[in-house]
């Protein structure tokens, strides 16, 4: 399988990528440069091509043109996965639901026969551990919270070794107490595993706690790419109204109150 | 065919996933078992009781066994069965792997460099291609059994046991079982491959799953019906 890492991360690098779903452009000539072990978050309101994007830098979809490169290498190129270890969270988690939570953690060492199953028992634990879910193994994800399965997701991501691992939208359908659990623990990844991670999400709280650069997409176009704070003070209407958005929550209640809809 | 040749490239896997190839072989073959032996005693049954009385009144009861014997191995065990198998399991193998494509399990699987065909498509393909000429060997006796009885019990047709298989034995022999058994081998990989690729190409959510089972139920059968022909001019010609 994987040779032994020769680095605990790796650089990606995305030239001009663009993509097509029946004659609409999704992706508008992408190009991104993340370093490596840095925590870089993609941010963008929804239907932005953001997921579409992380798809194509795990090798899940293929461009129309351009190219993405870990590490300098081509991930078109056969064989990229046995070079480079990649993982990802998936927005839904993706747990195989027919399989118990340790199964579903060990499944990659289980199925590349890395490793006898007194030592996958091991690791699963040791993983489930990292992330919170001490004694779970036997439980069907079907039976967990939603948080607690993108958690099994991560562990189920860690237990690659992970050079590169990608998140899709990891705090959606998460309240807010679990979408801070889930961001403290991309966070200990950094720490624990030193590798690149990229967060796709349109959850500006978790992009400013967690990212170490960030990039704005909207419309399948690249809006900025800096640290956190270039955001925050950016003057381009777009990128001001998404990160300063709120509901005027006090005035819509005392709408809501109010008798007569023509005062809506 | 592309599906049919990659499942058979990952084969050398299949020791590996014999977990996952029992798991499927039980529920292919042990939760249909009961079915099966139910639709072959009526099966035989209706066969002998369609075709006594006419025979009985040319004077031909002395065939009934012979004709109903090699009617079940040859064609009707191994049709029907490989029809009520891919409504049964060929729909669930579909509906299970389009479930595990939509919810992007099967993404998942191959962003952890786990193929996907060896996982999910070569234990249920090798489950069914030994589950279904397995219970065509169950369902071809219970047939001549339920001709058997039928024939000896109605009053028009009135041939006892002994001479209904005393004739069943005269015209059937092993190669017309195992004709029958080939053909329900062959329909197996037809079930299994349609299903299985009708299940990866799934899309558009739960409406897509429900397009994919109606698709791999329906594909299979006339695949089956289509393939019970030639397989039968192929099996003729090869006897002769």
């Amino acid at each position: 399988m994987n040779p032994p890492a020769s680095t605990p991360n790796v650089s990606v690098d995305v030239h001009d990528l663009r993509k097509s779903f029946r004659g609409q452009e999704v992706l508008k000539g992408i190009n991104l440069s993340i370093a490596p072990g840095e925590i870089f978050v993609i941010m963008g309101p929804s239907g932005s091509g953001k997921s579409v994007l992380l798809k194509h830098i795990i090798g899940l979809q293929e461009a129309d043109s351009g190219e993405i490169l870990i590490q300098g290498q081509s991930v078109a190129t056969p064989g990229i996965r046995d070079q480079f270890r990649m993982a990802m969270v998936f927005q839904s988690g993706a747990l195989l639901t027919s399989l118990s939570v340790g199964e579903n953690v060990g499944i990659y060492l289980s199925e590349h026969r890395l490793q006898p199953p007194a030592e996958i028992a091991r690791i699963v634990a040791a993983k489930l551990d990292a992330v919170g879910l001490k004694g779970l193994e036997d439980r069907m994800p079907n039976e967990l919270s939603g948080g607690m399965q993108k958690r099994v997701a991560i562990a189920r991501a860690l237990v690659i070794d992970p050079q590169l691992i990608l998140f899709d939208e990891p705090t959606s359908e998460l309240d807010p107490l679990m979408a801070v659990v889930v961001g403290e623990e991309i966070l200990k990844l950094k720490t624990l595993t030193q590798a690149t991670s990229i967060v796709v999400t349109h959850d500006r709280h978790l992009a400013f706690g967690i990212a170490d650069r960030m990039a704005m997409i909207a419309g399948g176009e690249i809006l900025l790419v800096g640290a956190p704070a270039a955001f925050k003070d950016n003057a381009d209407p777009r990128i001001h109204d998404f990160i300063y958005a709120e509901l005027p929550m006090s005035q819509t209640a005392s709408k809501r109150a109010d008798p007569n809809p023509s005062n809506l | 065919m592309v599906l049919f040749w990659r499942t058979l490239r990952v084969l050398p896997l299949a020791w590996h996933q014999r977990r996952k190839v029992l798991d499927q072989l039980f529920e292919i073959g042990n939760g249909s078992l009961l079915m099966v032996c139910i639709l072959s005693l009526f099966i035989g049954g209706v066969l002998a009781l369609q075709t006594g009385p006419v025979l009985v009144e040319r004077g031909l009861s002395s065939v009934l066994g012979g004709m109903v014997g090699l009617s079940m191995c040859k064609e009707l065990a191994p049709v029907l069965l490989a029809i009520l198998i891919a409504g049964r399991s060929g729909s669930a193998m579909s509906a299970e792997i389009g479930s595990m494509r939509v919810y992007e399990e099967i993404d998942a699987l191959r962003t952890m460099n786990i193929d996907p065909v060896s996982y999910l498509v070569l234990p249920r393909m090798l489950a069914i291609a030994v589950a279904l000429p397995t219970l065509v060997l169950f369902a071809i006796p219970v047939g001549w059994l339920g001709g058997a009885v039928v024939s000896a019990m109605n009053n028009q047709i009135a041939v006892s046991f002994n001479a209904f298989f005393q004739d069943l034995r005269q015209v059937v022999d092993a190669g017309d079982v195992l004709n029958g058994v080939f053909k329900s081998f062959v329909f197996a990989l037809a079930i299994g491959v349609i299903s299985c690729h009708q299940g990866l190409i799934t899309r558009d959510g739960p409406r897509g799953i429900g397009r994919s089972v109606t698709k791999a139920v329906v594909n299979s059968i006339v695949c089956i019906l289509i393939l019970d022909y030639f397989l039968t001019r192929v099996l003729l010609y090869i006897q002769k």
